[in-house]
């Protein structure tokens, strides 16, 4: 009896002491948004009791990749519904993997949107256009989600720059994203031309657009796309800038 | 053998006892069974194909690392539980302990056994994943740059770049080797729990509730850390189950490092330090039960 209870005065021990470097290791995986899962009675629910389990247990990249495997099978059968719920779960137990979030706001902002504006079961078409926004609006929803648990990394601010650019026609904040996205590190190059493309629409902000386009054609011969061109002679001709301050490249 | 020349402590003895594990070890089925399931599991995500390169490439990490973790967390409760109970049942354990060797010798030899049937099963599990994802990346390399033959070089190069770096990170080096620690820590409990177990059955079942706790226990100090409306008896529950149990969530990086977060060397390192004096702690609670027991 008596060496239990120093066995387990040592394991009590041993806990006290281990416990300054756990909570420094703990203290770390927080700062890096490591762990990130809110394990709460949401999710319990959502997942199943074996699901639940098998997450708490370790093993969340595979509960969350066979839900996500689930949402590619609801897909194809266009069950926009079990789709949407499928990729909550997968978002919830992978925060920290960008292509969910990515491919969760794609399925619901391009592809149940389209699917709800052509819904011939819905036969008036001002219902037809607000599922189509919901949808939208859904599909903005995890990509704002997925940049507050991944603010470090560029590709969910471009997948929003350019939600607002093709569904919403907003070029304003599609700019603004495409510049977030641009000033991240490990963010691809076009991410600055693409910004600035987005700017040039912006009724107002034509000046600011024009001196970003010519900055990137200044930078050389990979920079001056036709697309790039063909924005910087529209502003020329619109901020009716100096013939010889004009760039000599003319789009065929 | 003159006893005053008789060193108490001897490497080449717990080297003698560790090989010996080990090739018990390997004869079992068990681990061939084990074994094979994780290599199935990761060589059949290969096949699929349907999913975009990028999606691929995810599922693959996932299941591949998922396997690993498990198949080594498995084999860490099962072969280590039934190393004690089954050299009590054969007698070979007399035959050692007759012999001038300490009882901390041939624990730490059998334990080094079973780390390094540990080791090896992931060294053949994780070559195996990076021939798995090697392969489909230059299959992906191939037929983007086919695709992509009339693009710009520009265009090009970022496209298999983007291919690259999903496919590949050196973080999953880092998850491999913390899935390692993760095994040592289980091993090194099991063995202690098995020093006062009954069967082996006893030891996996109390391994199983243990690995589940261990889980939880990372919540359950945060609950207790942070709540104000707990009451005392919850509080001294929280602390007592948050002290007793090892924090096995903090071994549990695997799927951030698939998620593509990189896993800073300081906190690998912290994470390493933590596992190796859990592993010799319950090396050393093992012998203290050992030490005394009657055989």
């Amino acid at each position: 009896m008596m060496r239990f209870f120093l066995v387990l005065m040592s394991v009590a021990l041993f806990g006290a002491a281990r416990f300054p470097l756990e909570h420094a290791i703990s203290t770390a995986h927080r700062e890096l948004h490591l762990r990130a899962v809110d394990f709460n009675l949401g999710l319990r629910e959502q997942l199943g009791q074996l699901g639940f389990v098998a997450a708490l247990s370790g093993f969340r990249s595979l509960v969350a990749d066979a839900l996500f495997i689930q949402a590619h099978v609801a897909w194809e059968r266009t069950e926009w519904g079990r789709v949407l719920l499928l990729f909550r779960q997968v978002t919830t137990l992978q925060p920290r993997a960008i292509l969910f979030w990515d491919m969760a706001a794609w399925h619901m902002a391009w592809n149940a949107s389209v699917a709800a504006l052509n819904d011939s079961t819905q036969p008036r078409l001002a219902l037809r256009i607000k599922a189509q926004r919901e949808y939208f609006q859904v599909g903005k929803d995890f990509l704002e989600r997925g940049i507050q648990n991944n603010p470090e990394r560029p590709q969910l601010y471009e997948a929003l720059a350019r939600l607002y650019r093709d569904k919403y026609i907003d070029h304003e904040h599609a700019a603004e994203f495409f510049a977030k996205a641009a000033a991240l590190p490990g963010a691809p190059s076009y991410e600055k031309r693409f910004a600035a493309y987005e700017l040039s629409h912006c009724a107002g902000r034509e000046r600011e657009a024009y001196e970003h386009l010519r900055r990137l054609y200044d930078l050389g011969e990979n920079e001056r796309l036709p697309t790039l061109l063909l924005r910087l002679q529209d502003l020329e001709s619109k901020l009716e800038i100096p013939l010889d301050q004009r760039i000599p490249d003319r789009v065929p | 053998m003159n006893a005053s020349a008789h060193r108490a402590f001897s490497f080449r003895r717990i080297a003698a006892i560790t090989g010996n594990t080990l090739t018990e070890l390997t004869r079992l089925k068990v681990f061939y069974v084990l074994l094979l399931f994780a290599l199935v599991l990761i060589g059949n995500s290969i096949f699929m194909a349907q999913f975009t390169f990028q999606q691929e490439f995810q599922v693959l990490k996932d299941i591949g690392l998922g396997a690993m973790s498990l198949f080594t967390s498995l084999l860490a409760i099962v072969a280590t539980a039934r190393l004690l109970p089954q050299d009590v049942e054969d007698r070979t354990v007399y035959t050692i302990l007759a012999k001038p060797v300490t009882r901390f010798e041939y624990l730490a030899g059998k334990l080094a056994g079973v780390l390094l049937l540990l080791a090896i099963s992931l060294l053949v599990m994780g070559a195996l994943f990076f021939l798995v994802l090697s392969f489909r990346e230059h299959t992906v390399l191939r037929e983007t740059t086919q695709q992509m033959s009339a693009a710009p070089p520009e265009q090009l190069a970022e496209a298999l770049r983007a291919v690259q770096a999903s496919a590949f990170n050196p973080n999953l080096f880092s998850g491999i080797a913390i899935i390692y620690l993760k095994g040592c820590l289980l091993a090194s409990l099991t063995l202690f729990v098995s020093t006062f177990a009954t069967s082996t059955i006893f030891t996996i079942v109390v391994m199983v509730f243990v690995y589940f706790i261990g889980h939880l226990q990372a919540i359950a100090r945060e609950y207790w850390l942070q709540t104000n409306g707990a009451g005392w008896i919850t509080r001294i529950f929280l602390a007592f189950v948050a002290l007793l149990f090892p924090d096995l969530q903090t071994f549990n990086l695997v799927d951030d490092v698939v998620a593509g977060t990189a896993i800073p060397l300081a906190l690998l390192a912290k994470t390493a330090t933590l596992g190796i004096f859990y592993t010799g702690f319950y090396l050393l609670l093992a012998w203290s039960v050992f030490y005394r027991k009657e055989l």
